[in-house]
């Protein structure tokens, strides 16, 4: 009964994830690219020297129409963040933070007159929109709303792989493709191209339309590290960065998961000694 | 099957409490000494589990609640602060959203087990009606906590599943405007849901006491699906059942662990993590992974309230399930024929969770294109799951009642204790099954 | 228990010696206590203050904005901090009590920084039950709780009442003359 039942699941199991698999009908994006991360797998860490250099890409080209408003600054200085140094265990005096946060202004009221003032970010402040609300930005970017960034890598289905192929993604649209105003044709997009199309209906291109042109180039950001600064070394980095982002406890979950489970195999090990030892002389 | 109690206080306290208030008796006679078929497989084990879920999804959950926030303006924001500000918050929030999958894992389970060794049949009636009930809590519960996190997924599954009740006729829109407390989902549907999901589990709590004791009013079934009839046949409960029950809970809780630290989002749905709008729909919506074979027999049929019907038949099916069987004989064991259709039932149900996943009309053999029944291909998934939904239906409605009529039984053995074989002269079937039905 | 069928039969490696059975129950007894304390401690802890909670914890105070013989009220860690520009005559009365009798004797020097003695800097909540005292109140020229009748002086030291202790003085610096970190 019990193998029966196993070869069921299994076969089942197996039935699923064939079918589940990605299946290429027209409309669909391309899958994302295969990127090798370092947070990936259990023993996965972030590369803080790569997350600096996200950080410096998201601050220098993607912050100017793309909001993070679900971190503080003082994340960035936070265990396994971009700027944690152990000296500083309370990111908040953390001086790289304290540095990054003063950069940026924020909206407050003055105590005193109530009037409403812009002043330097504190830690505890978290990133600033870059517009003041959501038809501002609309405004701004041809009607397209950039989306949030805070958790972008988590609201993706192909997740940090997928910001990586959208940005690097980009290419000339095939013929017989009519690209609007404002937008950009990249594979990488989910969409439906069949309305532009106007080749057969069989052959619709892969992808769909952007909004958001091409954001980086070769060369675009200078790595302070001296990283050379390739369109994919870009990609890679923020791509990284904005899941750190999404996920600042992966670190610390990851770690966790092994002590939890080293010690979840020792004690069913037990257990399993001791089913043995109470059952030994009962037939069953 | 619980006799008389052999529980005797040892100490003057314990005397003492015994004859004002015997709880300590009835633990040791539910938990300790409670005669436990010897026979039991690691199939049954997933009751002990059941109750290892009940328990963490109600600790995680009231701790949740410590720093939710149920307000359609904060609980996106409120849900980030656990998983970001939280002492260890994103531990118990994964723990809470995968204990769920884990809880609806264990259940599928343990109602095949109920199922396959005809747990349900006589005189377990009620015992196992109460089991359907405590699913259907477990559902409400599920649906309505997956609308708290006020994501894109949570919103419009909201949506969706209450614009089912719209489906019935005449009273159908004031009920959706009822349940909605407004003229669609919105703050006022988030706070009942959560005011909902916070009752349920207690009253599931309540149900599972219910369960147990009905379960130790008849006793527990086993595979050979033939009642103990002597010391022989049992074994205490303690230790011989408990240290089991852990073993299997131990390797239940390291694919809870796995699922936990290391997939923590593979069972949910990466929409989620985008805050609700009303205005834009996701390009693919699907309920989690434990209705989707619901989901399937709903979009399976082409009339919205007859697709509604539909899925609640599916459900009934259930609770009729102890008068639909005719069969004389409780464990599929010594039902060679009756097993094959159980195969098939969980391959139908596989298959009407796969179909619910995909989008209807997607070719289940991509690039091939047969010819059109219905509106639509018959290479498609709304056809499979048509298939699929109607074998479900069958094998409740045609199988479990009039298979027996024809079917060739095995030999039942005489008693748990005595091997199957020792009657090597084919007794008819229903010689065998007598035994089974006595008091 | 199983003590009346394990020794029956016994296998020639692992034998009934009952000191080796006893070892695996004991074991798994125990690996089983320290997973569920190790367990309690995250829903314990989530009780404790979150991240965001600690980030506000320490703030900077502009005292140029507080007149002489004026005290602003600020929150902070949610309870009022007072931050009060003793006047001459103030600072004089309490050095003048430094040796009374007292229930929690201190100097007045040692409730505020060196060089500073007009800058008084205290957690506005009586050490009796947590109310917020108001100045001006009492007999003592500083602080009156209304709740139970304590009398602080002008350096906040308990001088009458139920309250056992000084009105604390929290952990501030400061960063320049005009600018103090509380916290």
């Amino acid at each position: 009964m019990l193998r029966k039942l196993s070869v069921i699941a299994a076969v089942a199991g197996l039935l699923t994830a064939g079918a589940a698999g990605p299946a290429l009908a027209n409309g669909h994006p391309l899958p994302a690219k295969d990127v090798h991360w370092s947070f990936e797998g259990p023993l996965g860490k972030f590369d803080q020297k790569q997350l600096q250099r996200g950080y410096k890409v998201y601050r220098e080209v993607c912050s100017a129409c793309h909001s993070m408003n679900l971190v503080s600054f003082r994340n960035l200085g936070d265990k396994g963040g971009p700027f944690y140094d152990a000296k500083y265990k309370n990111p908040n005096d953390n001086p790289y933070v304290k540095a990054i946060a003063k950069d940026y202004e924020v909206a407050d009221i003055d105590n005193e007159t109530g009037d409403t003032i812009k002043r330097p970010a504190t830690p505890a402040d978290r990133f600033p929109s870059p517009f003041p609300n959501e038809a501002a930005a609309r405004a701004s970017n041809g009607g397209a709303l950039p989306p949030d960034m805070s958790l972008l890598a988590k609201a993706r289905e192909e997740g940090p792989a997928h910001i990586y192929s959208i940005v690097t993604g980009y290419t000339a649209p095939p013929k017989g493709l009519k690209v609007g105003d404002n937008q950009h044709y990249n594979p990488y997009m989910p969409g439906d191209l069949t309305s532009s199309w106007s080749g057969s209906h069989e052959h619709v291109p892969p992808g769909g339309f952007i909004a958001m042109a091409p954001p980086l180039k070769a060369g675009q950001v200078t790595f302070d590290d001296g990283t050379p600064s390739t369109l994919d070394q870009q990609a890679k980095d923020v791509s990284a960065f904005l899941m750190w982002a999404a996920e600042p406890k992966l670190e610390e979950r990851k770690k966790m998961g092994l002590a939890v489970l080293a010690y979840l195999i020792l004690f069913s090990g037990l257990l399993y000694a001791a089913y043995r030892k109470v059952w030994k002389n009962e037939s069953h | 099957m619980s006799g008389h109690s052999t529980y005797e206080p040892k100490t003057g306290f314990e005397r003492w409490l015994d004859a004002r208030l015997p709880i300590v008796r009835l633990g040791y006679d539910s938990f300790v000494d409670y005669p436990t078929p010897r026979n039991l497989n690691y199939w049954w084990t997933f009751g002990g589990i059941l109750s290892l879920c009940l328990a963490s999804q109600l600790i995680t959950g009231i701790i949740l609640v410590m720093h939710y926030t149920p307000s359609a303006d904060h609980a996106f924001a409120s849900v980030e602060h656990i998983m970001r500000d939280v002492n260890y918050g994103w531990l118990i929030r994964y723990m809470h959203a995968n204990g769920a999958s884990m809880f609806f894992i264990a259940v599928y389970i343990h109602m095949l087990r109920g199922l396959y060794y005809g747990s349900y049949k006589a005189p377990r009636e009620v015992l196992w009606l109460l089991g359907c009930v405590i699913y259907l809590l477990m559902m409400a519960t599920a649906f309505m906590g997956y609308v708290l996190p006020w994501g894109q997924m949570s919103f419009h599954g909201a949506v969706v599943i209450t614009n089912l009740f719209g489906a019935l006729p005449v009273v159908g829109p004031s009920i959706t405007t009822w349940l909605w407390g407004g003229f669609a989902v919105d703050n006022p549907t988030l706070n009942r849901f959560f005011s909902l999901h916070y009752l349920l589990p207690f009253m599931i709590a309540g149900v599972v006491i219910l369960h147990i004791w009905a379960l130790h009013v008849v006793g527990q079934n086993n595979p050979t699906g033939v009642d103990p009839k002597s010391k022989a046949d049992t074994v205490p409960f303690t230790p011989y059942a408990t240290v089991k029950d852990g073993f299997a809970m131990g390797v239940f809780l390291i694919l809870f662990a796995i699922f936990v630290f290391y997939l923590p989002n593979a069972l949910g749905h990466s929409d989620n993590y985008i805050p609700a709008n009303p205005l834009v729909t996701p390009s693919h919506i699907v309920p989690e992974w434990y209705f989707l074979p619901f989901y399937a027999i709903l979009r399976a049929v082409p009339d919205k309230l007859m697709g509604v019907l539909a899925m609640f038949g599916a459900i009934a099916c259930l609770f009729a399930l102890p008068w639909l069987d005719r069969s004389k004989v409780r464990s599929m064991r010594y039902r060679p024929t009756m097993k094959i259709h159980f195969v098939i039932f969980v391959v139908a149900c596989c298959i009407l969770g796969l179909c619910g996943a995909k989008l209807p009309d997607d070719p289940v053999i991509p690039h091939l294109t047969t010819f059109s029944v219905m509106g639509s291909d018959l290479n498609s998934f709304v056809w499979l799951s048509r298939l699929a939904a109607l074998y479900y239906f069958a094998f409740f409605l045609i199988v479990m009642p009039f298979l027996p009529l024809s079917e060739k039984t095995l030999p039942v053995p005489d008693s748990i204790a005595s091997p199957a074989l020792s009657h090597p002269a084919a007794v008819p079937a229903e010689a065998t099954a007598a035994p089974e039905m006595k008091g | 228990m199983a003590d009346t069928a394990v020794g029956a039969k016994t296998g020639p490696e692992h034998g009934g010696d009952p000191s080796r059975r006893d070892f695996i129950y004991i074991a798994t007894i125990a690996a089983a206590a320290g997973g569920a304390a190790s367990l309690a401690w995250p829903f314990i802890d989530q009780m404790n203050p979150s991240a965001d909670t600690l980030a506000l914890a320490s703030i900077e105070f502009d005292l140029s904005k507080v007149a002489s013989g004026q005290q602003v009220t600020v929150k902070w860690r949610g309870k009022p901090l007072f931050v009060r520009n003793r006047t001459a005559a103030e600072i004089a009365a309490a050095v003048k009590d430094d040796g009374a009798a007292m229930k929690d004797p201190q100097k007045d020097a040692d409730r505020v920084k060196p060089g500073k003695a007009q800058w008084l800097v205290l957690i506005g909540s009586c050490t009796h039950l947590g109310c917020v005292p108001t100045f001006g109140g009492g007999e003592y020229g500083g602080w009156f709780c209304p709740c139970h009748g304590s009398v602080y002086d002008t350096s906040g030291r308990i001088r009458k009442g139920p309250a056992p202790l000084n009105l604390a003085v929290p952990e501030y610096a400061f960063l320049s003359d005009t600018k103090v970190k509380i916290g």
